[in-house]
């Protein structure tokens, strides 16, 4: 059994846990920090490059008064063969009480979490899910909107290999938001809707934010292709986020993009910079939301 | 030296007979079968009352894992947890290290040295060091004991490879076996691809990557006039192309593996690499087509593809571990709790699929005399518990390995004795 206090994924997080982590962030945002974890030991395990996840959990760690301890997978004995099982167990041993993981293998923390003791965060595994990504998101949602259910949301991009769409599309569906899934059969394949209840997919980004209130752009991750053919000036005619095809959204549409995002790729200078862009703000607001993580893997739920 | 099974159920798929008899054994051959009672006496005397005696149970694809893995298997350890099983004879698979593409490394196999306790049939590789470019001696090897030819994980796809390896097998009387799967739509694929993998963000495998392989293999078949074996089937579309090519006359037959027919990708327990197998744990609709295909005779055979692994190496992320579980221990406790007792697949039937129809599968070699318990036959012979409940205990396996999904489930049918050439090979309690 994973340890209590470990933060998997958003599919199998209770809504209570849900609302109890949104609710501390949002009291933690307005008390700053707060020395509730001091003298605690925090390790970050990272196996592939992160700027903000990594330094948003550090800030967040810090800001509650613990000691992070950061391992990257290049400057590691991970580099030597070292396994994932032993390199967890060798932190613990050393003392580390959490541990935040980012992993390329799909369910990396899911499998420590069966043999290591102390809760284990998921900062991002593979194309599986990004659960703080999708709390910040709801967070800042909130923060603006005041609710999510009914909002009419759209997903737009590479899906098939984001971690971020399907811990997003897990929490604000079940926060009751209407979402529509757009981008090509190879980014978003049909087999999205799945997912949950109450999806649908459109191969129009016009049609798909036609009445939008938020448009969730995801990053084109090249990287994940493993050989598949895009067609970057189809992408772009199609899919890409214009001021032009903003306009077709609601009037006060805001447009959110997890990061790191591909200018000129998924979304135009203006879109990026405009005064509807929430990008910032997602990333502000990560370090509220992650103190509010930390803290319930440490059982001081307060 | 004689042995006497007395009032067991004997079930010979082979002679379609299926009575309460006696059974004699001497000098490592089946002498008769005869109304209990009939017989009067051996040196040995096994009562099997309430047991059902058949013949030994042939594993048409199984991983020994030597030479160059024994830390997995070894011949003996892997022959052991067969005999557990029921199984008397196995086909092991090639990809061992080095490749089993010389008659050396074949002849190895089979030394008395290995101390296997189950007889030994090696499929030797289709080409050199299964790489798919030049085929191997299939005559030599043939000669050193294989029985047939495979590259089995590192299928042929090549056309004119495949079409002349089957020639050439086809002018031998062996059988081409096929992994069938276009790795160009599998890379980097760790399940079935679908609406699971999609959820788990692993990459998938697509059923028309097995498919669309077997249909072209079907179709060399067809022009060669060679036998194709396909190996571990595990898409309906696969099972449909067998079925519909056996209707023209095609030489074609398939296995089948008991965890395509017991489990599907939604059984996949959380990034357990104890469920990573290739072919994948595929829909829930494919495992059906698989069940049906057995009891319309469509399947030929129940193989377990044991891929034996050890722990640290399934002890990994699930997209990083290697594919493979173990099967020989669970195979008949499957096949008796899935088809005989959940579909109503009639004993004599399955008992078949273990037996008399892998050996007509390997008719034209050695293995082809097995599976019988016609008189002057090897006496290999399994007797079990039909209606035993039992769980099995995956750290009590006689394999090396423990890489097992069904660790822990219940299974009917338990194996009470094993016998090869006349000698006990695996007594349980």
């Amino acid at each position: 059994m994973p340890h209590p206090g470990s933060l998997l994924g958003i599919e199998a997080l209770t809504d209570q846990a849900i609302a109890s982590i949104l609710s501390s962030a949002r009291q933690l945002e307005l008390a700053g920090a707060h020395p509730a974890l001091a003298g605690r030991r925090i390790a970050l395990l990272f196996y592939e490059p992160s700027t903000r996840t990594r330094v948003s959990f550090e800030m967040a760690a810090k800001a509650l008064g613990a000691t992070t301890y950061l391992v990257l997978a290049a400057a590691s004995s991970i580099e030597k063969g070292e396994s994932l099982l032993d390199t967890a167990l060798t932190l613990c041993a050393m003392g580390a009480e959490a541990i935040v993981i980012r992993h390329p293998s799909s369910g990396a923390p899911h499998f420590l979490s069966r043999y290591v003791d102390v809760p284990i965060i998921n900062a991002g595994d593979g194309m599986h899910e990004h659960p703080s990504q999708a709390l910040l998101d709801a967070f800042t949602i909130l923060e603006i909107r005041q609710r999510i259910a009914g909002l009419k949301i759209a997903v737009i991009g590479d899906i098939y290999h984001s971690r971020v769409a399907r811990s997003d599309i897990h929490l604000l569906s079940r926060l009751g938001a209407e979402i529509v899934l757009c981008g090509p059969p190879e980014l978003a394949p049909d087999v999205a809707v799945t997912l949950r209840p109450g999806l649908r997919l459109t191969r129009n980004a016009d049609e798909a934010v036609r009445d939008a209130d938020i448009i969730m752009l995801l990053r084109v991750q090249k990287e994940r292709f493993g050989g598949l053919p895009l067609f970057v000036e189809r992408y772009i005619a199609e899919f890409q986020m214009t001021p032009q095809r903003l306009a077709k959204a609601r009037p006060d549409a805001l447009v959110m993009h997890p990061g790191p995002m591909v200018r000129g790729m998924e979304l135009t200078d203006a879109v990026a910079d405009g005064a509807r862009s929430l990008v910032l703000r997602q990333v502000r607001n990560g370090v509220a939301v992650r103190m509010a993580i930390l803290r319930r893997a440490f059982g001081d739920v307060n | 030296m004689s042995v006497l099974i007395r009032n067991a159920r004997v079930i010979d798929p082979a002679s379609s007979f299926d009575a309460e008899a006696d059974l004699l054994i001497r000098e490592g051959v089946i002498e008769q079968a005869a109304a209990p009672g009939q017989i009067a006496g051996a040196d040995d005397i096994l009562e099997a009352k309430g047991l059902v005696a058949t013949p030994g149970f042939i594993d048409l694809h199984v991983h020994l894992r030597e030479p160059g893995q024994s830390h997995k298997e070894t011949i003996a350890t892997g022959t052991m947890a067969a005999a557990a099983g029921g199984f008397t004879s196995l086909c092991c698979m090639p990809n061992t290290d080095p490749v089993n593409d010389l008659p050396a490394i074949t002849r190895w196999m089979l030394q008395p040295e290995r101390g296997a306790v189950v007889n030994v049939f090696p499929i030797a590789a289709a080409t050199v060091g299964s790489a798919g470019e030049k085929l191997t001696d299939f005559a030599a090897l043939r000669r050193e004991g294989a029985v047939a030819v495979t590259d089995d994980g590192r299928p042929i796809l090549h056309d004119g490879i495949m079409r002349s390896a089957m020639l050439q097998a086809a002018a031998l009387g062996m059988p081409v076996i096929q992994h069938a799967e276009d790795t160009a739509l599998t890379r980097g694929g760790s399940m079935h691809q679908g609406a699971r993998a999609f959820r788990m963000g692993l990459r998938g495998m697509p059923a028309e990557a097995e498919w669309s392989v077997v249909r072209r293999d079907i179709q060399l078949a067809r022009e060669t006039g060679a036998h194709l074996h396909v190996a571990h089937i595990s898409t309906a579309e696969a099972v449909e192309a067998v079925r519909e090519a056996r209707r023209h006359g095609i030489q074609v037959s398939c296995e089948v593996t008991p965890h395509h027919f017991a489990l599907a990708d939604d059984d996949i327990r959380e990034y357990d690499a104890n469920f990573k197998m290739n072919p994948p744990l595929r829909s829930p609709a494919d495992r059906e087509a698989m069940i049906v295909g057995l009891l319309d005779g469509t399947i030929d055979a129940i193989a377990t593809d044991h891929a034996p692994h050890a722990l640290h190496e399934k002890r990994q992320e699930f997209d990083r571990a290697p594919f493979g579980i173990t099967g020989s221990e669970t195979a008949l406790g499957l096949a008796l709790s899935i088809l005989y007792e959940g579909r109503g697949l009639p004993l004599d039937k399955v008992i078949a699929l273990l037996t008399a129809r892998p050996a007509q599968i390997l008719r034209g070699s050695e293995a082809g005399r097995r599976g019988t318990l016609a008189p002057g036959a090897p006496a290999d012979i399994v007797i079990f518990d039909p209606s035993a409940k039992w769980r099995y205990e995956a750290a009590n396996s006689k394999s090396k390995s423990q890489n097992t999904p069904f660790d822990g489930w219940e299974m009917r049918g338990r194996v009470m004795a094993t016998m090869v050439g006349g000698e006990f090979v695996f007594r349980g309690e």
